[in-house]
């Protein structure tokens, strides 16, 4: 970004390249929208920036005039006529430079309602603390559910069709598109397209609740070829237990209180309250983007999910350490 | 009520100064004692109690901040839990806006706008009485919840269903609601006394085109109130209601609508947000004519620049809502007028400027804190600008973004001037100077220690940082800007501390300040500081919107008010030519009884539907009370 060098805006370029950083920022643009905010941004806040120097300038100017005659009570009546003047000219650019903004956001909102045909629909439902995520597919055999963690082709229309569950949620992907509300009964839409391969976080933006702070997701952005392998795996039920070990997982799963919450496709195991886990040793992730998955993180966050994510509606299952180690196996063997 | 040589008939026109002074300290002074201490209708007594107790709420308010910022200093941390943390931005938010903000600019004008305006009392000073005892109420209410671990933690705007039956466990949520009811109240009283005040007691001369802006801004502010609370008022209502009795406002499985609390909290939240800012603006006007020696540039710009907001407030609340899916063509509308407002702001700015361009700045600490002022509302202003806009709003909406923003044109914007106010007041008030050089400390902590701590939030809710977390994870690139957040508010505290203490120091040992230390033109000035118990011994009458300066020997007065009863001119409203002569209500103990009454009725309302019913008994005994004619001069007239 040219702005980046410029030498008389070093708050600015400050400013613009800490906003370089991270996976989760609006500056750090890699979708369609994104992008065309991202230039929007840009424009505005240079624009702004330049105002509040002039602003600025004419403040110290005042100051420094450095008057010291007090001419109150005779005011000079041509001297306010010429102040008068300046007022208004200073009023009539304000007012040109709020309908250039004001033309400039009608115009990228025009851009980014008008992205062209969707090549796949996403439905996501936003609960308290996490992400229901469905790929909808015209033949319903080729629908499936996921959790947290949604996979899209690059360079291609995904449609999200949002509502909140429970309460209010906000869907964010600041890499790639602004946010738009998940509102318990009132469905709402969000096109994206990530223009580069790559993985980003998205976050809950609007308060839902005791762990609003952890309720976060991943949109990974693969090739077509990486997006249907991985598309076809996930539409797999899940897989048999590789060894004694995870088997004994899978029995004790089967018969806790785990499969009453929780679905794992190809098992009796078919509850719809908690994240669909049928794949869920192939997320990075697990409740809600709080640990990288690995058998320790799942056995930590099903011997105690109350004190790694106090209020979320997990409810702390008692098992002996041989249940907790298989189920553990169990999980990280789902991928 | 003694017979101190008197006759209750006798005019002001018949008295020596010295014998008229004594007269009128009889008829209306608050005499000591704890009971007539409770039933004192005199308005510099309230106002004083109003900004005290303000000014306890921000320091109240400035802890939790504290805290907040202690827990966001570092990633996940665990000083305090979800739970708590939650409560503690709720009640933050909760707290400096409607205990704050909003009170204390009317506490401000409850003190000032009587003197500015040259009468003996505010109007319906027994309401005003009532006004405060709730006020008080409601805050001792969130207060005391919050003590008990009941504090709501539903966010400031309590967004349903969060806040609903269904999820809003508890009574947190009733709480804060009925914590809006007692707010409502105070700040509905004091708006109908203002604008009565405003329209009907100016002293003889002072037209329309006279009235100092501060008073114009409070006039504009209280009409603002007047037509902005009814929607919060639905709102908290039908929110108890879904709450209490299972109506089904805002449940979208019986039919109800949770965008409709948003509509009619934002048709409210955002006229609020001018309710604090106008008061500033016009104490910014009033303030600077006395530290640049010279009239304010523009002055009929300035007020039609305060209607103008004004209006326009009412044309925007839609901006809070841009990404909760309403048709794009309806948003681009609430774009415009939401641009639009920044046009009278942009006036306002300008006029100050040419003052400060054509005036001889003095550079006291009211001024100085008016420069800061200007520097840091233009950056809220233009913030403000990048929020209207659409799709940037879908970007920083929610963010960190938003907080910096916010702060910046309420802290930036109405507590600096206010700040400045107490500096260029508080010796009218007590009578005694604040300290210059510690003046000048104040200001320079806070005006440093703000910027560092709130600037560098724009940078964090671009990065992706969204507000109301109460914590975040290691590997997001957040941490660093935090930490620093947290350190540089340690220099905006300090600067707070200073201005308690200088505060407070002032107050009790500060120089005599004399009536007008500053030279200041307007009408409070003509008097003692701090004021007699009847603001003016005799009524100045005006013929300019800068009186002292216009007559600096001597004020021109007007005469015939009764001594032995309390009476003020009333005149016409636009002219101000005096109409009649109007009793002013005596000191009463009812309006606190009242207050009790409807605190105990509306407490218990938030456990049982029927202590409407029951509770409304003894606030209608209170109120009969209260009106009760007691066969007083002030009854007969």
């Amino acid at each position: 970004v040219k702005a980046c060098y410029n030498r008389a805006l070093p708050l600015l370029a400050f400013f613009l390249l800490t906003g370089c950083a991270g996976w989760q920022s609006a500056l750090d643009a890699h979708g369609a929208s994104a992008i065309s905010i991202k230039q929007l941004i840009i424009l505005i806040v240079l624009a702004c920036s330049v105002v509040w120097m002039l602003v600025m300038m004419a403040l110290i100017a005042a100051l420094r005039r450095g008057r010291t005659e007090q001419h109150w009570p005779k005011l000079d009546s041509r001297h306010e006529r010429g102040m008068s003047g300046i007022v208004i000219a200073a009023t009539v650019v304000t007012t040109v430079v709020i309908g250039g903004f004001t033309v400039a956001s009608f115009f990228t909102t025009r851009a980014l309602s008008a992205a062209g045909p969707d090549d796949l629909t996403i439905r996501v439902g936003g609960s308290q603390w996490w992400w229901n995520v469905e790929y909808v597919d015209p033949q319903p055999e080729r629908s499936f559910r996921t959790a947290n963690e949604i996979h899209i082709p690059v360079g291609r229309n995904v449609r999200f069709q949002l509502e909140g569950d429970d309460v209010i949620h906000s869907f964010w992907v600041p890499s790639l598109a602004g946010k738009q509300d998940l509102i318990p009964g009132r469905p709402n839409e969000l096109s994206i397209r990530a223009e580069h391969e790559g993985v980003y976080r998205g976050q809950c933006a609007e308060f839902c609740g005791l762990q609003h702070a952890h309720m976060a997701f991943l949109v990974i952005a693969d090739s077509q070829d990486a997006f249907n392998s991985w598309a076809d795996a996930q539409r797999q039920s899940a897989v048999a237990a590789s060894d004694a070990e995870a088997a004994a997982g899978h029995d004790a799963f089967l018969a806790k209180a785990c499969a009453s919450c929780h679905t794992i496709r190809g098992t009796s195991a078919s509850g719809t309250t908690g994240p669909d886990l049928t794949h869920v040793g192939s997320r990075k992730y697990i409740a809600a983007g709080l640990f990288e998955t690995s058998r320790g993180s799942l056995a930590a966050w099903i011997a105690d999910p109350q004190t790694l994510k106090p209020g979320n509606n997990m409810p702390m299952v008692p098992l002996t350490a041989d249940e907790l180690r298989s189920i553990s196996a169990y999980m990280a063997n789902l991928k | 009520m003694t017979d101190n040589a008197v006759n209750p008939e006798t005019c002001d026109d018949e008295l020596e100064d010295s014998s008229l002074k004594a007269a009128l300290t009889e008829t209306w002074k608050t005499p000591s004692g704890f009971w007539n201490a409770l039933s004192t209708v005199d308005h510099k007594i309230i106002g004083k109690r109003y900004i005290f107790t303000a000014f306890v709420f921000l320091a109240l308010g400035g802890v939790l901040a504290a805290l907040i910022r202690i827990q966001l200093a570092a990633p996940e941390a665990r000083l305090l839990s979800a739970d708590r943390y939650n409560q503690i931005f709720t009640m933050h938010g909760a707290n400096m806006m409607f205990l704050f903000a909003v009170p204390v600019m009317e506490a401000m004008a409850v003190y000032l706008v009587p003197l500015m305006v040259g009468t003996r009392n505010i109007a319906f000073p027994r309401l005003n009485a009532f006004s405060y005892w709730i006020y008080l109420a409601g805050g001792l209410l969130l207060w005391i919840a919050f003590a008990l671990d009941m504090g709501p933690d539903v966010g400031w705007f309590a967004y349903v269903p969060l806040s609903g039956p269904q999820y809003g466990a508890g009574k947190r949520a009733d709480i804060w609601a009925q914590m809006i009811t007692f707010t409502e109240l105070s700040a509905l009283a004091v708006s109908v006394e203002l604008v009565v005040t405003i329209f009907k007691q100016r002293a003889p001369g002072m037209s329309l085109d006279r009235i100092p802006l501060f008073v114009w801004a409070m006039l504009v502010t209280s009409f603002l109130v007047i037509m902005a609370m009814p929607a919060i008022m639905v709102a908290s209502t039908s929110l108890i209601l879904d709450r209490l009795v299972g109506t089904h406002f805002f449940n979208p499985a019986e039919g109800g609508d949770v965008l409709l609390w948003q509509h009619l909290f934002w048709f409210f939240g955002h006229p609020e947000v001018y309710i604090i800012f106008l008061p500033a603006a016009g104490m910014v006007s009033t303030m600077l004519a006395t530290f640049t020696r010279r009239p304010v540039f523009g002055y009929l710009a300035l007020v039609m620049a305060l209607i103008a907001t004004g209006i326009l407030a009412f044309g925007l609340w839609v901006h809070h809502m841009f990404v909760t899916g309403l048709p794009r063509l309806g948003e681009s509308f609430f774009t415009a007028s939401s641009m639009a407002i920044a046009i009278p702001a942009g006036i306002q700015i300008f006029c100050w400027l040419a003052t400060l361009w054509d005036g001889k700045p003095i550079f006291k600490t009211p001024l100085l804190f008016i420069i800061g002022f200007i520097i840091t509302f233009v950056i809220g202003g233009l913030t403000g600008v990048m929020v209207a806009s659409v799709p940037f709003d879908t970007q920083v909406h929610d963010t960190y973004f938003v907080v910096a923003h916010f702060h910046y044109v309420l802290v930036g914007g109405a507590v600096f001037p206010l700040l400045g106010a107490i500096y260029y007041w508080l010796p009218k008030i007590t009578g005694r100077t604040m300290s210059e050089r510690l003046g000048r400390w104040v200001f320079g902590l806070i005006f440093i220690g703000f910027n560092l701590t709130f600037f560098p939030m724009h940078i964090l809710g671009l990065e992706g940082m969204p507000r109301r977390v109460y914590t975040y994870q290691p590997d997001l690139a957040w941490h660093g800007l935090n930490l620093f957040v947290s350190l540089s508010s340690t220099i905006l505290i300090a600067g707070f501390l200073l201005f308690f203490f200088d505060a407070i120091r002032s107050a009790r040992r500060g120089l005599p300040a004399g009536p007008n230390p500053w030279d200041a033109p307007t009408l409070e000035w003509a008097t003692t500081s701090p004021p007699p118990s009847y603001n003016f011994s005799r009524i100045p009458v005006v013929n300019g919107a800068y009186p002292l300066w216009e007559q600096p020997e001597v004020l021109s007065v007007a005469a015939g008010l009764r001594v032995g009863r309390r009476e003020l001119v009333v005149t016409s409203m636009a002219a101000a030519e005096p109409e009649a002569r109007e009793a002013s209500p005596r000191n009463s103990i009812w309006p606190l009884w009242t207050a009790l009454t409807t605190t105990v009725m509306l407490i218990s309302s938030i456990f049982s539907p029927w202590a409407v019913v029951w509770g409304s008994i003894p606030v209608v005994v209170s109120l009969i009370g209260w009106f009760w004619p007691k066969g007083t001069p002030e009854d007969e007239s």
